[in-house]
């Protein structure tokens, strides 16, 4: 059996034991729990992975990132093991971020269980293999065998199992169909059958390696993995990948026996949406159903019922009157009415003081009640103590804070999500991203950027964490510039495009002409001036398909609570830091110290400036404090642009600054108030 | 006898072809092969937009690759 020719994997494993050669106590190790059993769930991207991870952790599901990355990982337990999810790869390597997470968290795996699609071996099998090839317990899960058998692809199963190695369940993970074979399929996983002269090589570098996992990660050339134990790392990853790449074919021809592939509407509404002729009507047609859904149905309707009814009329006058009922407070209460033109008008006010709190001056309290019982109020509360005004004031932390998080953004954030959640699992998203690559190659960013640029419309915090997934430092940096400078969110939007009804078709096609002039030129810039080079678009297209409800919904949930998150704390510290700002004066003497730029430069009335600095606390603000003033249509003009060039509200500051450093975050940041000016003067010096 | 080597992006619709070389860049040509498009392999042109996005079959999946990266690849026509 030492005969090292013939030697099988469970020889290897046999020779040294798996716990006596960790010589590194690397992250991933501290990471990952130490007391059960780890499995991992491995596979490509999408391939129905978190529905597993759902059935096997249930309720309890931890997501953290991973120590060092910005890549999240999932973390639940059952009573026989930890279960950890991975970032959807298509290879273990270091790639990127998600390869080398995915890389070192199955390094430390007990069991892999390798989630693999049935209408895609031919890509996902490679990662199968190479698993195999790290010689480690594994069991497959052959996922969406409905899909399969409907596109007459037939995989005969056993001989799969048998040709692999490692034992093979046929499953419909979003019909739970072969779920109830889970359970004892994973303990079968057992190391699989991997490539025979690789074997031989691996054998010899175990003794300075330690696992075969990891030694085959020093062959394939791993440099951090060649580091961790001072050996050279291999230059032979080409040879071993076409080697593999071969054995994927080979094995689907023995195995997959596909019936001719009929001209479906699948494939057919896949062609149509690269076609160079059709792919563009298609993807105004998907952009104008996104917009009328979460542009006019959402951001209109629902927002306009969570924000102005639920948030502002229930919500903070409800933790408004709480507060003034114990804190000096002078209330005004205005009865809103409807003019014949059907606009909101004032029809009565009254003022109310309270020294020392609504508690305190039953008698006055009552009569407030009595006047605001009628009809439509819009109430005023101004507290006298500093502490009330930032937690509960206008901009305060507990009272503006939560009605944008939760009646303005989440809807928002949600039918973003819903949206994206949608395409992707169609398939078009891939398609989308190929479509548009050749335009944005020009700004030095490759097809998948349309992703954080789209949502950067909805919102520019959400879109500024989307940028993660882009393939190199250099994109996330070019799209989050783009992003901060030149894409006005939707809370913006709305009032952008309010105001420019009210000034008229020519200055919005100025306004529009200067904006995607400036988005073009950041883009040009920065791609000239940054070093190195952006990664070239590489995707996989797979088959589009009909998007099922329970996927959608749960990836939809899972994003806008991950989001939710992650967002949240910002726009609280955000808030708060306005607040004081407000208490201390310091807004004010910045709207001073604006002010005559804002008049002698942007030659704007004086006023335009409060609208500026608003502007920070939320991006619609700012544009709506513009409403009030009578400016002329190239007024707006200069107003809007100067306005969007800002950056976004103070949250997407803070995720800007925590997902590219403070240097580089505040280099934007300073840039945007340097441009927005900037070039807010220079069209003022053309229009006005 | 010396086989004419086409760059990727100029290939038109509908054309197949056989890899001959990948790009220098050895990351780019490791993903390159994990995706199937290894030299030797048969690819089918099944779409070029505007500006050289190019769409292969190979290895039964469908690959889109940017203009930049099909400019790096060199296949056979035929």
């Amino acid at each position: 059996m030492n005969d090292s020719s013939s030697l099988s994997p469970d020889d290897i494993t046999d020779v040294i034991p798996h716990t006596a050669h960790r010589h590194v106590d690397t992250s991933a190790a501290q990471f990952l729990s130490k007391n059960k059993t780890k499995l991992v769930l491995v596979g490509n991207p999408n391939v129905g992975k978190s529905v597993f991870f759902n059935h096997l952790t249930g309720l309890y599901v931890d997501v953290s990132n991973f120590p060092g990355t910005t890549v999240e990982v999932s973390h639940g337990e059952n009573p026989k093991y930890a279960v950890y999810d991975t970032p959807g790869i298509y290879g273990v390597s270091s790639f990127n971020d998600e390869e080398r997470v995915a890389r070192d968290i199955i390094l430390e795996a007990d069991i892999i269980l390798n989630v693999v699609d049935a209408v895609h071996l031919e890509r996902d099998l490679f990662l199968t293999l190479q698993l195999i090839d790290m010689g480690k317990k594994i069991a497959v899960c052959l996922n969406m065998m409905d899909e399969a058998e409907d596109r007459g692809i037939r995989i005969n199963v056993e001989e799969l199992s048998n040709r692999l190695g490692v034992p093979v369940l046929p499953t419909t993970a979003i019909r739970k169909s072969g779920f109830d074979k889970l359970e004892a399929h994973i303990p079968q996983a057992c190391p699989g059958r991997s490539d025979a002269s690789l074997h031989r090589h691996l054998h010899e570098l175990l003794n300075c390696v330690g696992s075969q996992a990891e030694g085959l990660m020093v062959l394939e050339g791993d440099k951090v993995i060649a580091e961790r134990h001072g050996v050279e790392p291999g230059g032979d990853r080409e040879l071993i990948y076409v080697e593999r790449r071969n054995r994927v074919n080979r094995l689907l021809d023995k195995v997959v026996t596909a019936t001719e592939r009929k001209k479906t509407l699948s494939a057919l509404l896949g062609r149509i949406s690269i076609s160079p002729i059709y792919g563009f009507p298609f993807l105004a047609i998907v952009l104008y159903a996104i917009y009328l859904f979460v542009g006019q149905f959402i951001a209109q309707d629902v927002v306009g019922f969570t924000e102005k009814t639920l948030g502002d009329r229930y919500f903070e006058v409800f933790v408004k009157d709480q507060v003034s009922s114990v804190t000096g407070t002078t209330i005004k209460v205005e009865k809103i009415g409807r003019t014949a033109a059907g606009n909101d008008t004032t029809i009565a006010a009254r003022t109310y003081v309270f020294p020392h709190g609504t508690h305190a001056d039953p008698v006055l309290a009552d009569q407030m009640k009595a006047f605001r019982k009628v009809g439509l109020n819009s109430i005023n509360y101004k507290y006298s103590s500093a502490l009330a005004i930032i937690f509960f004031g206008e901009f305060g932390a507990f009272s503006m804070t939560v009605t944008y998080l939760v009646f303005l953004l989440l809807p928002l954030v949600l039918g973003f999500y819903l949206s994206l959640s949608i395409l992707e699992d169609s398939g078009y998203l891939p398609r989308l991203a190929t479509f548009v690559d050749r335009s944005l190659n020009g700004l030095g960013l490759n097809g998948r950027a349309i992703i954080p640029l789209i949502l950067g419309l909805g919102c520019v915090t959400m879109a500024t964490i989307t940028t993660r997934l882009l393939g190199s430092d250099r994109e996330k940096r070019i799209a989050t510039a783009i992003l901060q400078f030149a894409i006005p969110c939707s809370a913006q939007l709305a009032v952008i495009a309010a105001l420019l009804a009210t000034a008229g078709i020519k200055a919005t096609l100025i306004y529009t002409s200067i904006i995607i002039t400036i988005f073009i030129a950041i883009g040009t810039v920065l791609d000239k001036a940054l070093p190195g080079k952006s990664t070239p678009l590489l995707l996989d297209l797979p088959p589009m398909r009909l998007p099922r409800a329970r996927n959608v919904l749960q990836k939809t949930w899972v994003k806008t609570f991950a989001f939710m998150k992650e967002a949240t704390p910002w726009f609280f510290v955000g808030a708060l830091a306005v607040s004081i700002l407000q208490v201390t004066g310091i807004l004010d003497m910045w709207v001073n110290l604006l002010s005559p730029i804002t008049t002698g430069w942007l030659k704007l009335p004086a006023e335009a400036s409060t609208a500026f600095v608003m502007g920070l606390v939320r991006r619609d603000f700012g544009a709506a404090g513009l409403y009030a003033m009578h400016l002329t249509p190239m007024q707006v003009v200069v107003a809007l642009t100067t306005i969007t060039l800002f950056v976004p509200c103070i949250a997407s500051l803070m995720v800007m600054l925590k997902e590219r450093g403070t240097r580089e975050g505040f280099t934007i940041w300073v840039g945007s108030w340097v441009m927005a000016f900037g070039i807010g003067g220079l069209v003022a010096m053309i229009l006005l | 006898m010396p086989t004419d080597i086409t760059q990727l992006v100029d290939v038109r619709r509908g054309t197949r072809g056989t890899i001959l070389s990948l790009p220098e860049d050895s990351e780019l040509r490791s993903q390159c092969i994990r995706l199937g498009i290894c030299v030797g392999a048969s690819v089918l042109c099944i779409e070029r937009l505007p500006g050289g996005t190019i769409i292969l079959e190979a290895s039964r999946q469908e690959i889109a690759l940017g203009r930049n990266l099909a400019k790096q690849i060199g296949v056979a026509i035929g």
